[in-house]
């Protein structure tokens, strides 16, 4: 007896139990006889019984409804009363039962492909894509002499030459005083550019060198900090206000 | 260059870092119309929903077609793009588990099913269906935020209501409840809509504020009685 303890199935519930006895007799639910299930359904229970199982509340119930289903087939229909039959017409417990279990079952159902698709969502892997914007080294940080930020002028001018000039000649369009709140409004919104960048919209020698001017009165009065990762790298222009430490 | 909104709709859902909804899309694209001078800008300015929408699914389907290793897929009435299945053993090494709670109980699967069809549902409704009590059942659920409450019936005892949230959508993978098998079957009047109205409100306003960027209310229920009964009309319209 102690193996076959062991074996019994656990159901969810009274009609997880009706549904698999169901299947066991290989009908159909409509055609089912629930006489021979009745007795089924209670010879379960004593099993869980011996094995020590706790026999729910709702199991009890279940098989009292399947007892007053059993009594009332067994009952000849010409013994009824007259009310019984026309109760019967409104309310069949055979019929509600079997209504139940239809519906269970179409739940069950679906319950099962909601667990496929909770498996299958595991291997749902999303496009990912990260923030793009400069990394900061802050490790890296080398503070930049005088010497880089010429050098870096003149390759900014080198690139200039190369470019060719305008051909025509256009009034003295920018001001140092101007550059100097482009500058502080980019460094704002960005918190930090790159040294070359800041000329890429530069259409003339002389607008690179008033922006170089306006940098470079920006770098004295501390209000940028200029930065370079590497010896010849790409010069970065912070917002000092942004970080901590001044440096310059 | 002849832009096509269809492209334009590509290139958002491609460099977002976040699913799109709809109306995601359509503020955008109003928003670059408001903001440029451009009249080549301006062209779908005034873009409906409805558009964006049939756009996003020819684009779905061009996917499909192109047999790539991802595909255009809606969840929870938002867009993005996903890898196939296929390819999960390779994503997984390399990226590491997606971040997902445990996998839910039979007991729990099937409770879920039976809120999800016929939603607004009370607990002892559930219990009637299933045969057992559903007591822990529906603690887990809660906790999990895979139903939520939906204001009260106007039964006696005044029984609080159940349904689904945003998050079982997107825990299963679902476009809307409409994607859920044998709908038409399955589903039923419920009990007494218009006296939930109000809290339904509240509730997705409270909502909103825990999801991340919401844009618009993205549990669209009350849609799923549209063909069944008229006052569902103005239910519909509360949260539009």
């Amino acid at each position: 007896m102690a193996e076959y303890k062991i074996q019994l199935p656990v159901f969810e519930g009274p009609l997880d139990l009706l549904l698999y006895l169901i299947k066991r007799e290989e009908v159909d639910i409509y055609e089912v006889n629930l006489t021979r299930i009745a007795t089924q359904f209670i010879e379960y229970l004593e099993e869980m019984k011996k094995a020590d199982l706790d026999v729910a509340g709702e199991f009890m119930v279940m098989a009292a409804t399947l007892v007053w289903i059993k009594s009332k087939e067994l009952l000849p229909v010409d013994r009824r009363s007259l009310e019984d039959l026309e109760e019967e017409s409104t309310v069949d417990p055979r019929w509600e039962l079997i209504q139940r279990l239809v519906e269970y079952k179409k739940f069950k159902e679906v319950s099962g492909e909601l667990q496929r698709w909770e498996v299958e969502q595991e291997d749902v892997f999303p496009h990912q894509i990260g923030k793009q914007n400069f990394p900061i080294q802050e490790e890296l940080k080398l503070n930049v002499s005088l010497m880089d930020l010429l050098r870096a002028l003149n390759s900014v001018l080198g690139r200039m030459e190369e470019r060719g000039m305008p051909k025509e000649i256009e009034g003295e369009r920018w001001t140092v005083r101007e550059k100097i709140t482009f500058l502080k409004d980019t460094l704002r919104k960005y918190g930090r550019m790159m040294f070359s960048d800041l000329f890429k919209s530069a259409a003339t020698r002389l607008e690179v060198v008033v922006t170089f001017l306006a940098l470079l009165e920006l770098a004295r009065l501390h209000e940028v900090q200029l930065e370079q990762a590497e010896t010849f790298g790409e010069i970065n222009i912070l917002d000092v206000s942004a970080t901590s430490n001044n440096h310059c | 260059m002849e832009m096509e909104l269809k492209s334009i709709i590509e290139s958002l859902l491609f460099s977002s870092s976040r699913p799109l909804s709809v109306e995601d899309i359509r503020q955008v694209i109003q928003g670059v119309g408001d903001q440029s001078e451009d009249i080549s800008l301006k062209v779908f300015q005034n873009v409906k929903s409805e558009k964006i929408e049939q756009e996003l699914r020819l684009l779905q389907d061009e996917y499909e077609e192109l047999n790539r290793t991802w595909r255009l897929t809606c969840v929870a009435q938002e867009w993005l793009f996903v890898c196939l299945q296929e390819y999960a053993p390779w994503i997984r090494f390399f990226t590491g588990e997606r971040a997902r709670p445990p996998r839910l109980t039979p007991p729990a699967l099937e409770t879920l099913a039976i809120i999800a069809y016929r939603q607004p549902i009370t607990r002892s409704e559930i219990e009637d269906i299933r045969g057992v009590s559903v007591d822990g059942v529906m603690g887990t659920l809660l906790e999990r935020k895979l139903v939520c409450q939906q204001g009260k019936a106007d039964l006696p005892g005044r029984p609080t209501l159940f349904g689904t949230t945003t998050e079982f959508l997107q825990y299963f993978g679902l476009s809307s409840l409409d994607d859920l098998p044998d709908v038409s079957e399955l589903r039923r009047y419920p009990m007494n809509p218009l006296q939930t109205v109000g809290e339904e409100v509240e509730r997705r306003t409270v909502g909103k504020e825990s999801r991340l960027e919401a844009v618009e209310p993205a549990i669209r229920q009350p849609e799923i009685f549209l063909n069944e009964d008229d006052n569902f009309e103005n239910l519909n319209n509360t949260h539009e």
